[in-house]
């Protein structure tokens, strides 16, 4: 299907779709008493972790265990090639001589999986890289929104916060995009790059105006020491502004989502009155994201020409 | 000739006295110090350029044929880090010297930022004497305006340009001078000793963390920006304080349509400030970072299309004087990383001729004898080197002759430089350096690097 997974621009909405549509088959996989499945039985995949993050590495370890794989982890400081010890080509070239199949990758520095991807034979699968993008996260997220909505085509899509250093804004405005969502971004000017306009997204400063029309309401989470770097006054005035709170939330439409990658920040994107989640706010799907990571095992390392599963 | 030219495997480069010499015949002769554009010839004897003519008898003399080939004054570069002392595994003054005369270079200009700094005279005098010994080009140091480059207190400016270095230009490059006052007292007193005040123009607030040119690319690839407007706040800063004290301004490595813009504007006030540009900077744009190649990571950065294109026109109207190269060598393990991680700079004395032949000469944009001018006459004019970019008749023979034409395609692992930091490796170009002289003496002959003293 395609031999690496480093960046969403990558992805048609076809490619999208079959992404989706295997996920959901594998999904019911889960759902069984033996809930293995011998695809990549004697394949190995590394997961290559140069920053923490618990969540995203054991749904990759997760989802390559389901498919029978052998998996390593592997993690290291993000520094550590510029101060001692190895570096991020050697250890490439250890881990293709380990004869890995597959890499799932975080890195801090933008463009790694891309830098990994001329290295190695093996298929690269980007699992965060700097500011630049998180493509698993997007497709699972759009995976949550089709679950709701059926259809994703002329859907109004509002992504509100810390745009500028987020790689999870940047994969899922290009996916939602691709797969015809109207998409406003929505946060103070200092955290919404005006040239995000070239990805095919609104700008809007004031959440207010849109909120009433949006299906989707993506929050980004808003690192409090965002407001120290003089990109907003203080969190009090970011959540004043472009915080969701309960008044805005009874403005939404009744079958609008709420949708967040966790963990938020009480107090600036949401606001502590919200007192219990609205309706259908959508956390990181722990079982979404797990099928949509088997799925893209399955089709990149499966060998698969046709996804279908059973 | 023929005879004569079989007798140069056994010619000595540096011999003495006598008839030593060479013939340089039917080249196209430009020298746009003198408005000289002609075919002839040219004759080099005891190390002076002693006479230029339509058809010199060279009597015993070696001939050497250069016909359909162009004879320039040796280029002169402005702009070199070399890594000695601090970084000898990098490039040594020798090794950057090799580079420089395979380059097609007689001089260069070194930076201050080594390890120590050159912000003493005893550091620019080891520089110095490390060049002659190379013998290869002449080495010029520049000082550091500042002590350790940290902007606050005044390197030994006086010192240095009254040590056997003679310095005369100063600079704190690798980073620009953040305090106004700072900057306005070092331009004050370098007018006593006749400095000339260069910056590396970086707002440093602004371009903090920044990897490449703020911009649609630099979101898009989820990187820190640098914005344009971090060199251009500098530059009218320094443009302001040059014509408050009178000082000479030299602007290094611009890269904005803003800056070109300035200089333009400053020029026509009678500010007395010059600048140079870099090969990378009007070859290349920021579409050279999609796939995050560290070897394109540079400061100030490479920028988009309408700023390329206007260091262009600034280079073609003149407001630009000078292409320098900002040769920054840098180790493999440096550069051969996550491209956050890198270091900026790139290596460029073996490849700026063919650039500003392939991109400027060859496009239209410049006439040969401008980019002569550009490569060898202001860069001379502005460093104050009397025997570098002329061919004035009686002074030593700095010499460059290059086949406009000779295609080539940059093969990194040839360079003699000792690092292959560069983002043109594969590149085809148009123009290469056939024959260099320093001194009367050949130090690059049928694009080979000769009398290599080390
Ligand atoms: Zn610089
Ligand atoms: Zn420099």
């Amino acid at each position: 299907m395609f031999k690496h997974l480093l960046s969403m621009d990558q992805l048609s909405a076809d490619d999208i779709t079959r992404v989706l549509d295997t996920a959901e088959s594998l999904r019911q996989v889960t759902d069984r008493p033996i809930k293995k499945l011998p695809t990549l039985r004697g394949r190995t995949v590394c997961n290559l972790f140069y920053e923490a993050s618990t969540r995203t590495r054991i749904s990759f370890e997760l989802a390559a265990k389901r498919l029978s794989a052998d998996v390593i982890n592997f993690s290291a400081d993000s520094k550590s090639s510029v101060a001692k010890g190895e570096s991020f080509k050697d250890t490439a070239w250890t881990l293709e001589a380990m004869g890995v199949d597959a890499i799932v990758v975080r890195h801090g520095s933008s463009g790694a999986p891309l830098q990994l991807s001329r290295w190695v034979k093996a298929s690269v699968l980007n699992a965060g890289d700097g500011w630049h993008e998180h493509p698993t996260q997007a497709l699972l997220d759009i995976f949550s929104i089709r679950e709701h909505f059926k259809d994703l085509s002329g859907l109004n899509v509002a992504i509100a916060g810390d745009v500028l250093h987020s790689r999870v804004a940047r994969s899922n405005v290009k996916g939602l995009v691709t797969m015809g969502a109207n998409v406003v971004l929505v946060g103070p000017p200092t955290l919404i790059p005006i040239q995000a306009r070239s990805w095919g997204a609104e700008i809007s400063y004031d959440l207010d105006s849109v909120i009433e029309d949006v299906d989707v309401c993506y929050l980004l989470r808003v690192q409090k020491e965002r407001a120290t770097e003089q990109l907003f006054p203080s969190n009090r005035e970011y959540a004043a502004n472009w915080g969701l709170d309960s008044r805005r939330v009874a403005k939404m439409k009744p079958d609008a989502l709420v949708m967040h990658p966790g963990p938020m920040n009480r107090g600036v994107e949401i606001s502590a009155d919200v007192s219990e989640l609205p309706r259908s706010i959508v956390l990181d799907q722990v079982s979404n994201g797990l099928a949509i990571r088997m799925s893209l095992l399955y089709l990149m390392l499966g060998g698969a020409e046709e996804g279908d599963v059973s | 000739m023929s005879g004569s030219q079989q007798a140069r495997s056994t010619s000595t480069p540096f011999a003495l006295g006598g008839m030593s010499g060479y013939l340089l015949k039917g080249g196209r002769v430009v020298d746009p110090s003198s408005g000289v554009d002609a075919v002839g010839d040219l004759l080099i004897a005891d190390r002076v350029i002693a006479e230029i003519g339509d058809s010199i008898d060279p009597g015993s003399i070696e001939v050497i044929d250069v016909s359909g080939l162009v004879v320039a004054p040796g280029l002169v570069d402005m702009h070199t880090h070399v890594r000695e002392p601090g970084r000898e595994d990098e490039e040594t003054i020798a090794s950057a010297a090799r580079a420089a005369a395979a380059g097609g270079y007689t001089a260069i200009c070194t930076m201050p930022n080594t390890d120590p700094v050159a912000d003493t005279a005893s550091v620019v005098e080891k520089v110095w004497a490390l060049g002659r010994e190379a013998g290869l080009v002449q080495v010029v140091p520049a000082g550091a305006l500042s002590k350790g480059l940290v902007g606050e207190s005044m390197a030994d400016i006086g010192e240095m340009a009254r040590s056997v270095a003679r310095v005369r230009l100063f600079t704190d490059d690798g980073k620009g001078v953040q305090s106004a006052l700072f900057a306005r007292r070092a331009m004050e007193y370098l007018i006593a000793f006749d400095g000339i005040y260069a910056e590396h123009c970086e707002d440093e607030s602004l371009a903090l963390g920044g990897q490449m040119h703020e911009g649609e690319r630099s979101i898009a690839l989820g990187m820190r920006g640098i914005p344009a407007e971090a060199e251009e706040l500098m530059a009218a800063r320094d443009v302001a304080l040059s014509r408050l004290t009178g000082c000479r301004l030299h602007l290094l490595h611009i890269s904005t349509a803003g800056t070109v813009e300035l200089v333009r504007r400053a020029k026509s006030e009678g500010v007395p400030v010059t600048c140079e540009a870099t090969p990378h900077h009007f070859t290349l744009t920021d579409e050279a970072l999609e796939g995050y190649d560290p070897n394109a990571k540079v400061n100030p950065p490479l920028r988009s299309e309408d700023h390329r294109d206007a260091v262009i026109a600034g280079l073609a109207d003149g407001t630009i004087d000078a292409i320098a190269t900002d040769h920054a060598p840098h180790a493999i393990e440096e550069k051969d990383i996550e491209f956050q991680y890198a270091p900026p700079g790139l290596v460029g004395l073996e490849t700026s001729l063919a650039l500003t032949l392939t991109e400027l000469f060859h496009k239209g944009h410049l006439s040969l004898s401008d980019a002569i001018e550009r490569l060898s006459c202001a860069p001379a004019r502005i460093l104050g080197l009397p025997d570098h970019g002329t061919l004035a008749v009686g002074g030593p023979a700095n010499v460059v002759v290059f086949d406009p034409d000779a295609s080539w395609e940059v093969d990194p692992h040839l360079f003699h430089s000792l690092s292959r930091n560069t983002p043109f490796g594969g590149r085809k170009v148009t123009g290469r350096v056939v024959h260099t002289f320093f001194n009367g003496n050949p130090t690059t002959r049928d694009s080979e690097l000769v009398g290599v003293s080390v």
